[in-house]
């Protein structure tokens, strides 16, 4: 199963790089479709290189991959934070969230999920009580006054979370975000982000280095290969054989890195 | 339930877990609470007993001076006319305050000091902000800042009573020189030291040129900034005694530095050691009373100070 999903083909958009408007036939058109994508901040020394993917409206995808392989690049592209060398990026538009929460430190929790709601030009009037709503999506009721620095790590990534959600993008984008927490914190996480993901309908892309983790929470798995990256395998979580799958992509992962020993 | 509700349109569904593998926990929100409680502590309430403990140490070592001061005294190396004890100094402030030189020249300084801070938290503010954004801006003013950083203010005296005479405009503008450069480079230093993913992430959320500087890049840079303004006041009292003591007579006020000058000019120790004793006291005062709070509270909202109680 190698193939991109069935049902995405659009026509006459390619080349493009602005972000589609949400279409009227529903949901057939990908929230991210991305073609050829190539990006060097060196030349002539690709870090990303023909990629090729399409994430359908609500789909949840985990983007695996060894370490330096593009993974975090690709996520900026899509978010536009970087500009693609070639190809096309077409995105709805989309959040993001890093590895660390990155909370402002001198704003609490809830001021920090209020400020993302302004600058998204969220009046005044509805953002206390917009944040409240958001912080008791992740489960965290109480922790509005809380400061970034009396929080746990899992706490602190929660509020993150809120705050992505408080952009109201379609698309999030979540690179290795979970990766510094306890592996009892991760496994709720996971609950969490999947309980959050169905409630909202959002079409995510996950980023992590964990196959374990990728398998638990994609629907789809996508395998980014080194230098240069590309997509060079995909897995429907479903399809396959839930308990032999994390060893068979492992062993992929591994073939991936050592054709670089060669 | 079914192993493949996984369709990318399935319709929202909060019961069942992604493909229906997992077991789902019974109560997965009484695990994660419980797990919120176990990984933060409560602050914990203490507040006075913290502030007696921090204070009773410099309290011991003022006396401490004190008592050493009196031994040399007594031990009778100087003359007393030369090296006054505190008894003679403690005569001098009771008279000085007695006949009102004392008020007059620690209320005439410290307006001073107090106006020309604020004028050049004023002017050093926007400048700093204009130096650390502005690229061109950076590289060619940078370095003069920071230079006019390291020349001692002094240095302007002569300058200013050339330029504007015996007059406060003198005074005003010899701590503008010595506060500005010290503003300026603590806002430069701050804005440096923002983490980068603080602005990817202002970035992310979709912050403009405007929005990022006045609600990522700024509030970020405000402990620096504080302690640029903490330096800019200890330049500006600084710059305005040496203003003082060099600048006395025309329409310039009766200063602490002009008090200083005086007990120089009587050769009376004693009226020199009080000068002395108020212009540091007035320093410490600052310190204590005003940066020091500031910055603990800045430091301790951002976590950024350890919770040390002694
Ligand atoms: N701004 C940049 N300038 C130059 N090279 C860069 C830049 N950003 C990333 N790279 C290089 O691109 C490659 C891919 O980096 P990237 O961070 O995307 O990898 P990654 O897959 O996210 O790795 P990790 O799993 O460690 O997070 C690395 O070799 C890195 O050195
Ligand atoms: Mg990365």
């Amino acid at each position: 199963m190698t193939s991109a999903p069935a049902g995405t083909t659009t026509t006459g958009t390619t080349g493009t790089t602005t972000a589609p408007a949400p279409v009227a036939t529903p949901a057939r058109r990908p929230a991210v479709r991305l073609r050829g994508v190539a990006k060097e901040f060196v030349p002539g020394a690709p870090v990303l290189d023909g990629v090729d993917l399409d994430i359908a409206p609500g789909e949840l995808v985990c983007l695996l991959g060894a370490s330096g392989c593009g993974k975090s690049t690709l996520l900026n592209v899509v978010a536009g934070l970087e500009r693609a060398t070639a190809g096309s990026v077409e995105s709805r538009p989309a959040a993001l969230m890093f590895q660390e929460a990155a909370l402002f430190p001198w704003l609490t929790a809830g001021r920090n999920v209020e400020l993302a709601l302004r600058l998204r030009g969220v009046p005044r009037s509805e953002r206390r009580e917009r944040a409240r709503e958001l912080l008791s999506l992740v489960r965290l009721d109480g922790a509005a006054d809380k400061r970034a620095h009396e929080l746990s790590g899992g706490m602190r990534q929660r509020v993150a979370l809120a705050r992505a959600l408080a952009q109201e993008r379609d698309v999030l984008l979540m690179d290795e975000p979970f990766a510094a927490l306890d592996a009892i914190t991760r496994d709720l996480l996971h609950d969490e982000l999947e309980r959050i993901w169905r409630t909202t309908g959002r079409t995510v892309l996950f980023v992590t280095h964990n196959v374990r983790e990728a398998v638990r929470l994609g629907q789809r798995v996508v395998l980014l290969s080194s230098r240069p990256g590309r997509v060079v395998r995909e897995w429907r979580v479903a399809d396959e054989d839930a308990e032999r799958l994390p060893g068979q992509i492992t062993d992929h992962l591994r073939e991936e890195i050592s054709r670089h020993a060669r | 339930m079914p192993a493949d509700t996984t369709a990318p349109d399935a319709p929202p569904d909060p019961g069942t877990s992604a493909q229906g593998r997992v077991p789902r926990s019974p109560d997965l929100a009484g695990v994660e609470a419980g797990l919120d409680a176990l990984q933060t502590q409560p602050a914990p309430a203490r507040r006075g007993r913290a502030a007696l403990s921090r204070l009773w140490p410099p309290v011991l070592a003022a006396t401490v001076l004190l008592v050493v001061w009196q031994a040399v005294v007594w031990s009778g190396v100087q003359p007393l006319w030369n090296l006054p004890g505190p008894r003679q100094v403690a005569d001098a402030v009771t008279s000085a305050a007695a006949d009102g030189t004392l008020w007059e020249a620690l209320s005439t300084s410290l307006e001073r000091g107090v106006l020309g801070f604020l004028a050049a938290v004023a002017i050093g503010t926007p400048l700093g902000v204009v130096v650390a954004r502005v690229r061109w801006v950076r590289v060619t003013f940078g370095p003069i800042v920071t230079g006019l950083q390291v020349l001692p203010s002094v240095a302007w005296v002569p300058a200013g009573i050339i330029w504007f005479g015996l007059s406060d405009a003198t005074v005003y503008f010899v701590i503008l020189m010595g506060a500005v450069p010290s503003i300026v480079n603590g806002i430069v230093a701050g804005v440096d030291q923002v983490p980068p993913l603080l602005r990817r992430v202002g970035q992310v959320l979709g912050a403009g040129r405007v929005a990022m500087v006045t609600e990522v890049v700024l509030p970020a840079a405000l402990p620096g900034y504080l302690a640029g303004l903490k330096q800019g006041w200890a330049f500006s009292w600084r710059s305005l005694m040496a203003a003082e003591i060099i600048a006395v007579g025309g329409s310039i006020g009766f200063g602490l530095g002009a008090f200083l000058q005086q007990g120089r000019e009587l050769a009376d120790m004693s009226l020199v050691l009080t000068a002395i004793l108020l212009i540091l006291a007035v320093g410490i005062a600052v310190e204590l009373l005003v940066f020091a709070p500031l910055e603990r509270a800045v430091l301790r909202r951002r976590g950024l100070q350890a919770e040390t109680a002694s």
